[in-house]
């Protein structure tokens, strides 16, 4: 192609044909994940999760804190007992359970949105550097890794809670360090493969810096297994601040986080079920939810696994 | 690649009670606090007044002769401690990991075998339910069911304080059959089922799910067809043709369970006050008591890392396409 033909191309027509492309990338992707019942399923699910964490003020019947000295351990409003001013029951200092659960949501989305955040960025971060300058800088980035992997995760997260205190705030970070590595990782087994394809070269000639190479040519070819790995590690993050939570080194009460409100009503197991049977239903069907999504945008993202 | 790893491990070990807010010594010292003069002598006995490279230096001479520190708590080697709870550990992972294995591969081979249908459907539906269980609730719940409502299995320990009879292998199982009490062995066993269920719930997910994909996959290769051909009968094309080379992949899963478990250690013991190594860590970490953190720490990562290797030889060994290489 000369010169004067690349000015001719009208770029408004250029414009056009990439959004077509993207909008068609969209569609494909929907239709891979729409054909996964459970998927969308999952997806609903969250959606309306998001819309209680988002409304939970206003959801909520009750004060999440308010104690009701009139009501300890009311059971649900089925038993006998109960009462439909507490639909699922009060806990043993008279707090009402359904609005505890209700304002519970919004920890535990909050939890796995900035663990996320904060594991995403830092793994992404590390596993570009390691894998596109390689050599020495690659070999002491993942040794790190590799530390990090070699303790259960739940050990080490709890060892760096005790290091840096209990609370939600550092349980999040703990958890995000945790997390990190299988980003790095994944990262730059992806940029490793793409590192070396036609158009990476084509962008160097071209002359293209680093940090174009690295965040705008590369990167956004490798992000369909880290989309995947970002939800997963979504359910992984809930499920361990819960536990964190349950082993007193999380959220600190009287927060309704509801790893933490197991733990409070782990002394009432064998009195009162409902204190302890609903927050774990909370964690179980969001992360179950999650989990869901998961499988479905890896069925949509994994080009392996396309039956075209 | 483990050499490296293995020193990381004891820097990450050793850093751990440097960056832990807090002086140590005032920290070993307790509530009752520390003489000025006491200080400094507690100060060269644990040699803090040394350069921190000749500190790190003597801490790892001293790993290597097996010296992990002592416990503050109960004054004992944290060599010791760790030995004597170590079995308790090990025999709930292993009966997990059996309860995982006999229900997992089975289930995940007639899932894949009868694709698409109710019972597949289940399975598969149960599967990412079991690996989405928060496991401290799930024992809770079995507790409230099984030894509330139902009376069947006791809530905590190893074995009723009613039988006594000396430590042989340290597992209860076997030390209580061989001790010949009428009673010991079913009480041992009542006190580990729950336990087990607990602990192997989300490896039995796992394994399930990996062995039913991996079967699918090895289900659609030709020489799956070709064996049909022949005329050989599904039990014979899906055990030994196609079974074999699905298991490759599970094995692999199940050796990287092996963190999974002693991470799912630490909720299981402390929800039935399991005497093991996951229980004796959360305490120590509550205590304070970190020599024991610390030793615990790096024998911990050391069992992870000699396992995974063990893993990725015994891969080696029965995957022929590696072997013969």
């Amino acid at each position: 192609m000369t010169d004067t033909q690349t000015k001719n191309i009208d770029q408004t027509v250029v414009k056009a044909e990439v959004r077509n492309a993207q909008l068609q990338m969209l569609n494909e992707f929907w239709h891979y994940f729409s054909a996964n019942k459970g998927a969308v399923i999952g997806l609903v699910i969250v959606g309306f999760m998001v819309f209680v964490a988002a409304f939970a003020p206003w959801l909520a019947p009750h004060d999440a804190g308010h104690q009701y000295r009139d009501a300890f351990l009311m059971p649900p409003v089925w038993e006998t007992g109960g009462s439909w001013k507490f639909i699922l029951g009060t806990d043993a200092v008279g707090r009402d359970m359904l609005s505890r659960l209700i304002h519970g949501s919004r920890f535990s989305l909050f939890i796995g949105v900035i663990v996320v955040s904060i594991s995403l960025t830092g793994g992404i971060i590390i596993g570009l550097v390691a894998g596109y300058f390689r050599g020495w800088v690659d070999t002491i980035i993942m040794r790190i890794m590799d530390i990090i992997l070699a303790f259960p995760s739940l050990l080490m997260a709890l060892v760096l809670v005790a290091i840096l205190g209990p609370g939600l705030v550092n349980a999040m970070i703990a958890i995000a360090i945790v997390l990190q590595p299988h980003f790095a990782r994944l990262t730059r087994a992806a940029v490793m493969s793409e590192a070396n394809r036609e158009y990476v070269t084509s962008a160097k000639v071209a002359g293209a810096g680093h940090m174009r190479l690295m965040f705008k040519t590369i990167l956004p070819n490798c992000l369909a297994p880290l989309i995947v790995q970002a939800t997963l590690s979504f359910s992984t993050a809930i499920l361990d601040a819960a536990a964190l939570g349950f082993l007193g080194m999380g959220a600190q009460p009287p927060t309704p986080e509801w790893g933490t409100m197991l733990a409070e009503a782990r002394e009432f197991v064998l009195r009162a079920w409902w204190v302890v049977t609903f927050p774990g239903i909370a964690i179980l069907v969001t992360v179950l939810a999650i989990n869901l999504v998961g499988d479905g945008l890896r069925d949509a993202l994994d080009p392996k696994l396309k039956r075209s | 690649m483990i050499v490296p790893t293995f020193f990381g491990i004891t820097i990450v070990a050793f850093g751990f009670v440097r960056v832990l807010p807090g002086d140590p010594i005032l920290a070993l010292a307790g509530e009752r606090g520390v003489k000025p003069e006491r200080y400094q002598e507690l100060l060269v006995q644990f040699g803090f007044d040394k350069p921190i490279w000749e500190q790190y230096f003597t801490y790892l001479v001293n790993l290597f002769q097996g010296d992990f520190g002592t416990s503050i708590a109960t004054k004992r080697p944290v060599l010791d401690e760790f030995l004597t709870l170590f079995p308790a550990t090990v025999e709930l992972a292993l009966c997990a990991i059996v309860f995982a294995v006999l229900l997992g591969i089975p289930a995940g081979i007639i899932s894949a075998v009868k694709r698409g249908s109710w019972f597949d459907q289940t399975t598969m539906g149960i599967a990412l339910a079991g690996y989405s269980m928060p496991i401290f609730w799930w024992g809770l719940l079995l507790i409230i069911f099984f030894s509330g409502t139902l009376g069947w299995t006791p809530v905590s320990g190893r074995i009723s304080l009613l039988y006594y009879f000396p430590q042989v292998t340290g597992f209860m199982l076997i030390d209580s059959f061989l001790s010949g009490q009428s009673g010991a062995f079913k009480s041992a066993f009542m006190h580990l089922i729950l336990p087990t269920i607990v602990l192997g719930t989300i490896p039995l997910a796992v394994i399930a799910r990996q062995t039913r994909s991996a079967m699918l996959e090895v289900l659609g290769e030709d020489y799956v067809r070709t064996a049909r051909a022949k005329g050989l009968g599904q039990v014979q094309v899906i055990g030994v043709h196609a079974l074999r080379n699905a298991l490759i992949p599970v094995i692999t899963t199940i050796g990287l369970q092996v963190g999974v478990l002693l991470a799912g250690a630490i909720l299981t013991e402390t929800i039935f006050s399991w005497p093991g190594i996951g229980k004796w860590m959360v305490d120590s970490i509550f205590r304070r008591d970190y020599p024991s953190v610390q030793g615990g720490l790096v024998l911990i990562a050391l069992i992870v890392m000699v396992v995974n290797l063990t893993v990725d030889v015994l891969y080696g060994l029965i995957n022929p396409r590696i072997r013969h290489q």
